[in-house]
């Protein structure tokens, strides 16, 4: 990405007509991917957008009239501002965890593994063998009241002796975080990956210290992938319920617990579409404001 | 802007990566101020030393010296040399200015503006002080590149094949580009190339390097003209070497017995040690003559030969001549046009001053640093 020259200038009519024809053929690439989007992301999204403005009057059984009730969102986000509040402070914080054990790790894996590189990612990919479910929760037994872990920290007097790990905030941010944390490692090894040694080595000729030539060359260079593996941490982390679910307490719970609940249990389809809808459209402005805030000119 | 007594020491450097020595027992001084080329094939340890000097390397033995400042153990970026790296190295989130002025800020240098400007216009890139350096030419990032390291006034400039990346053309400028900046700030530099051509161009004293040891140090002119290493004779252009006896090794000049003939050489320009030698010519020190026609004043002539090739390259004129013994010599002859050019057939007589052969030690590989077809460029 950072080597791209710039598009070479046409130097006369028979170039030009070259390249939009093949400009053409590449368009065509696109089909594939944009029918995907259309039939699984817009249309959805749409039928989404209707659900939310039904009249919440109806059910599921006799069915809902579209009545553009946009009271709807008022009524969503009125009792459940404090789930979305919860929901961005543990994705928040467990990204800012991730960052920090995910980064140092995918610096060691591109610059200080040697040949044990693809084993090692292959550990930071390995848990995806397993499914979600069934990870979590085994986080439910290591975190259990009389599990190994909340013994030793009983032992070493961290925690109190009626002291919990499991069903409190800590369990479903440690949930959290141990669940995204490939998805921060492995954009951030991959940007990592392509600086350029050599870089490094010129830094510190020109009078930086491994942690200057740190701040002012590597750090940079890596920024796509810090933003990359914030955005791919953040916003499913944001949406999850599964962690809050099973290593929580309805106390603990997010807005997706919510919406999981209105649409599978209570059937309130209007209040899940505009629950789901609300928590899309926040995360969407917040990624705006972040990708516009780190600045897309240090992402040449 | 320099001080003085800042000659550069390298004494007995070695570099081993596990058994292999890339640079053995190396020894040698860079007068300050001077233009100082490490030439030598690839692999003969020349990018090695230089990443020793820079601090990128750590020496197995021996010490580096800068004035009486010994800087053998000294993290690069306390180092006062700077690097031109053959890649760049230049830094691709950051513009040319910020490039240019790296180093002055990370010393946090205050007036690094003007400097950086000026700098920047020393190196000709003025209008391009705010692009990023994937937007410049091969030629524009090697300014910049040489313009990121002399902002700093370094004491010694290391340059590793900065032109290796270039085209002929551009090379050929910007040799000449880096020679009138060297003169004009008088800093030392530190040139690795394997460009034999591009050493004696540029350098004021060249070290030819080859297997981690130097065969040969001094001037281009000294280098060229009286090799002591058949390695040196064949990598700093061209030789002919022919296996002779020693007669008489006593006098002013050296009596051999070149294949019959006797043939006298300057006892100052004889390096050989046995009771052989390699007697060395060099093509364009030649003059052939049809046959018999040879001047016959001097201890120089060879007689016998008979063109076998002619290859005409424009300014001159490439003969191969086969002699009695079975062995084609090369003559180069400029194309003046005064005389015809010889056909493949004539019988010729070989001929020159006394001053240009010399005699090697024998039990050297006469094939030793001639250029593979693949290295020549």
């Amino acid at each position: 990405m950072t080597h791209v020259a710039p598009a070479p200038a046409p130097t006369g009519a028979a170039v030009d007509g070259e390249t939009s024809r093949r400009r053409g053929w590449g368009w065509l690439l696109l089909v594939p991917g944009m029918l995907y989007l259309a039939i699984f992301f817009v249309f959805p999204t749409i039928q989404l957008f209707l659900t939310s403005l039904y009249d919440p009057s109806g059910n599921y059984v006799q069915g809902y009239t579209l009545t553009w009730h946009f009271a709807n969102y008022v009524d969503a986000i009125r009792d459940t501002w404090n789930l979305f509040v919860r929901s961005f402070v543990y994705a928040g914080i467990a990204t800012a965890v991730c960052l920090l054990l995910g980064y140092p790790l995918a610096y060691a894996i591109a610059f200080k593994a040697g040949r044990w590189k693809n084993f090692m990612l292959v550990l930071v990919i390995a848990p995806f063998f397993t499914s979600f479910l069934l990870r979590t929760l085994s986080w439910k037994t290591i975190l259990a009241d009389q599990g190994p872990v909340a013994d030793f920290l009983r032992t070493i007097q961290i925690l109190p002796e009626d002291g919990r790990l499991l069903a409190t905030p800590l369990a479903v941010i440690a949930g959290l975080i141990y669940n995204f944390m490939p998805f921060m490692t492995l954009p951030l090894f991959a940007s990592l990956d392509k600086v350029d040694y050599r870089l490094i080595e010129a830094s510190s000729d020109l009078y930086s210290s491994p942690l200057t030539g740190f701040r002012k060359v590597t750090f940079p260079l890596s920024l796509p992938g810090v933003v990359a593996g914030t955005l791919l941490t953040f916003i499913p982390a944001s949406g999850d319920y599964i962690n809050a679910e099973i290593l929580g307490t309805p106390k603990q719970y997010m807005v997706g617990n919510r919406i999981q609940a209105a649409f599978l249990t209570e059937h309130d389809y209007p209040l899940a579409a505009s629950l789901s809808l609300t928590l899309m459209l926040i995360v969407v402005l917040m990624v705006v404001v972040y990708v516009r805030r780190v600045g897309t000119e240090e992402l040449v | 802007m320099v001080e003085t007594n800042q000659d550069l020491h390298l004494e007995d450097l070695t570099k081993r990566f596990g058994d292999f020595a890339a640079v053995r027992d190396l020894s040698l001084t860079v007068p300050n101020g001077s233009f100082f080329a490490l030439l030598g094939p690839s692999g003969c340890g020349k990018t090695t030393t230089l990443r020793m000097v820079a601090g990128l390397e750590d020496p197995t033995a021996g010490r580096i010296r800068m004035g009486d400042q010994d800087i053998t153990a000294l993290r690069p970026y306390k180092r006062p040399v700077n690097t031109v790296f053959q890649s760049y190295a230049l830094f691709p989130h950051l513009t040319i200015f910020e490039n240019v002025a790296f180093g002055l800020r990370r010393r946090g240098i205050k007036d690094y503006r003007q400097k950086t400007l000026d700098m920047i216009e020393l190196v000709q890139l003025g209008p391009y002080a705010g692009r990023k350096p994937a937007q410049l030419s091969g030629g524009q990032q090697q300014r910049v590149a040489l313009g990121r390291a002399l902002i700093n006034e370094p004491g010694v400039l290391l340059l590793d094949e900065p032109l290796g990346a270039l085209d002929l053309k551009l090379r050929r400028q910007m040799q000449i580009e880096l020679k009138r900046i060297q003169t004009e700030i008088e800093v030392t530099f530190v040139h690795v190339t394997h460009d034999q051509e591009e050493a004696m161009t540029m350098a004021d004293t060249i070290a030819v390097m080859n297997h981690g040891v130097i065969e040969q140090m001094g001037a281009p002119g000294e280098l060229y003209e009286n090799p002591v290493t058949t390695f040196v004779a064949n990598f700093l252009g061209q030789s002919n070497l022919i296996m002779t006896d020693i007669i008489d090794g006593a006098g002013a000049e050296v009596m051999v017995d070149c294949q019959g003939q006797k043939i006298g050489v300057s006892s100052e320009r004889s390096h050989a040690k046995g009771r052989k030698a390699w007697l060395g010519i060099r093509p364009e020190k030649i003059f052939a003559s049809h046959a018999h026609e040879a001047e016959r004043t001097d201890s120089n002539v060879l007689t016998g030969g008979r063109i076998s090739d002619v290859s005409f390259v424009g300014v001159s004129t490439q003969y191969l001549v086969a002699m009695p013994w079975d062995q084609e010599l090369m003559v180069f002859e400029q194309n003046t046009g005064r005389r015809p050019l010889f056909e493949n057939g004539d019988e010729v007589d070989l001929s020159w001053s006394s001053e240009h052969a010399f005699l090697l030690d024998a039990d050297q590989d006469a094939h030793a640093g001639m250029m593979r077809p693949e290295d020549r460029e």
